[in-house]
């Protein structure tokens, strides 16, 4: 679904990040650690391709992310399910609104979907809080909230980025579990996080595969925690 | 039937796609003045062009229709003249009608000048005969030749010197009501341009969003364009109906010399206004949606 094949990422200066090859397969479930700056953010950005890469080939559903062009990458966007670290909503839109946003944007927004809606505002514990505007919520609320958004087209892969950086650790496991119930599902999650504690927590629950990313390079870490 | 689905959703308003974008209050009204107050001067431009192209058709043709010929003789000789003249006028192709001027109506053409005391007859005045044309007209020089041959002293005035001015000025001026109607139009592209450029801007985050969540540039151009082009034809279609009604409150010029014409519409030319609204969306729609697929290339 995702291959990465031998892809190098460069900012201006010197290189994040080189020689990865890496393949998401389906129904698969992967952590992505590795210290703060050490490139987590931008390698997700290419594996949903909002970046790039420099050198090397990425590519989605079998296409070369580089022979894409701009219709074709919204098209891409809605078949992978971006969790962002910082959330990003509309935040002049109640949340139940900006959960419908992808279902808005690619015309599926009718009266089937909108019945998903209600149950997958339930699933994430956000039923009562339906009408609330974005910047009402709190951390855990919001965090649920995008995953939701993410789910709602039923796309194949999941990625989030740090779903849990700044909620506690009760909500944490709320969310994780969320995430293991899709995977059981079958849909391929991949989760980019610093919490080794939560690691450890889906590793009780699920096959989890943990990726490092140390010296510019992506390295499975195995059975070591 | 593409244009036709394109031209349909402009018109019926997507409201989620509208709500997408957070209103965005008096800057909304600024555009929509901006676009009235072109249209306004719009109309104007559109009436300076239309007179004066009445104005040139008029000079052009009915002042082409008719010409003179004046012939200046000793008194013994003028009558033989006349007669020599009138012949070779009748026989002149392109010449309708020919008659030379009684005393009484040569009298009345000088008497602004001399008052009416003075005695004509007495005076070595030349004799004026009036040439009627027919639609084709006819070949001056030719008939300058032949009368410089048979009446030495007739002189054809065909009006082509003084009319000739005349003509080239109102054609300026409909080329300059037309550059003015052009300045105006480039000035609202440009003010559409620059407020939802400011408008993109604002909302550089929403835009953001809605690439992440998979929208096709085209949504979210069409959600800016939408906007934009109501605007633009509601600020219009006001400024436009202004306009008209300030034209049809001008007070009437009496126009019985024929050359003037008043600066107004006449006839189905008032129909004309009724595509300044059209055109104000149009340029708006362009305008805006240059502008917004130039801002959403910039985004990844």
């Amino acid at each position: 679904m995702i291959e990465l094949d031998n892809v190098a990422y460069s900012y201006g200066g010197g290189e994040l990040l080189s020689e990865i090859s890496l393949q998401l397969s389906p129904g698969s479930f992967h952590f992505l650690t590795g210290p703060s700056g050490a490139g987590k953010t931008t390698f997700m950005k290419l594996c949903y391709g909002a970046l790039q890469p420099t050198a090397g080939q990425a590519r989605l559903f079998d296409r070369d992310v580089r022979s894409l062009d701009r219709d074709e990458m919204a098209m891409m966007r809605r078949r992978i399910g971006v969790v962002h670290q910082d959330c990003q909503f509309l935040d002049h839109l109640p949340i139940s609104e900006n959960i419908a946003l992808p279902l808005n944007v690619s015309g599926r927004d009718n009266i089937d979907e909108l019945a998903n809606l209600k149950e997958l505002m339930a699933w994430v514990g956000l039923k009562s809080r339906a009408d609330a505007l974005p910047p009402e919520l709190s951390g855990g609320e919001r965090q649920r909230a995008a995953l939701a958004r993410a789910v709602i087209m039923s796309p194949d892969v999941i990625l989030a980025d740090e779903p849990t950086g700044n909620i506690d650790w009760e909500m944490s496991q709320r969310l994780l579990r969320l995430l293991v119930e899709l995977n059981r599902m079958g849909k391929t999650v991949m989760v980019a996080t610093h919490d080794m504690n939560l690691i450890r927590a889906a590793k009780g629950q699920i096959q989890a595969r943990v990726l490092r990313i140390a010296n510019r390079r992506v390295q499975l870490a195995g059975a070591d925690l | 039937m593409k244009l036709l689905k394109t031209l349909t959703a402009l018109f019926i308003p997507d409201a989620q796609a509208d709500r997408v974008v957070p209103p965005t209050g008096f800057t909304a009204t600024l555009t929509t003045f901006s676009a009235a107050a072109m249209a306004f001067l719009a109309v104007f431009a559109m009436a300076l062009t239309l007179a004066s192209g009445r104005l040139a058709d008029r000079w052009s043709n009915e002042l082409a229709r008719s010409s003179t010929l004046r012939i200046s003789a000793p008194e013994d000789q003028m009558q033989v003249q006349i007669a020599a003249a009138l012949k070779v006028l009748e026989t002149t192709p392109g010449v309708a009608s020919a008659r030379a001027l009684t005393a009484e109506e040569q009298k009345a053409l000088l008497e602004p000048f001399f008052g009416p005391d003075l005695p004509v007859e007495d005076l070595p005045i030349p004799q004026l005969i009036e040439v009627n044309e027919t639609s084709t007209g006819y070949d001056s020089t030719g008939l300058r030749l032949r009368l410089a041959a048979e009446v030495p002293g007739a002189v054809l005035d065909d009006h082509t010197r003084w009319r000739k001015p005349l003509v080239a000025a109102a054609s300026r001026i409909r080329l300059l009501g037309w550059t003015a109607f052009l300045l105006i139009g480039g000035a609202m592209a440009a003010m559409i341009t620059l407020a939802a450029s400011a408008a993109l801007s604002a909302n550089t985050q929403v835009i953001k969003v809605l690439r992440l969540v998979g929208a096709q540039d085209s949504y979210i151009a069409g959600a800016f364009v939408r906007r934009f082009t109501y605007r633009g034809f509601v600020g219009a279609a006001i400024g436009a109906l202004a306009g008209t009604a300030a034209i049809w409150l001008l007070p009437e010029a009496e126009t019985s010399s024929g050359f003037l014409t008043g600066l107004g519409f006449q006839g189905t030319h008032w129909l004309w206004p009724l595509c300044i609204p059209v055109l104000g969306g149009a340029v708006a729609l362009a305008a805006t949606r240059a502008a917004a697929h130039r801002k959403l290339r910039e985004m990844p």
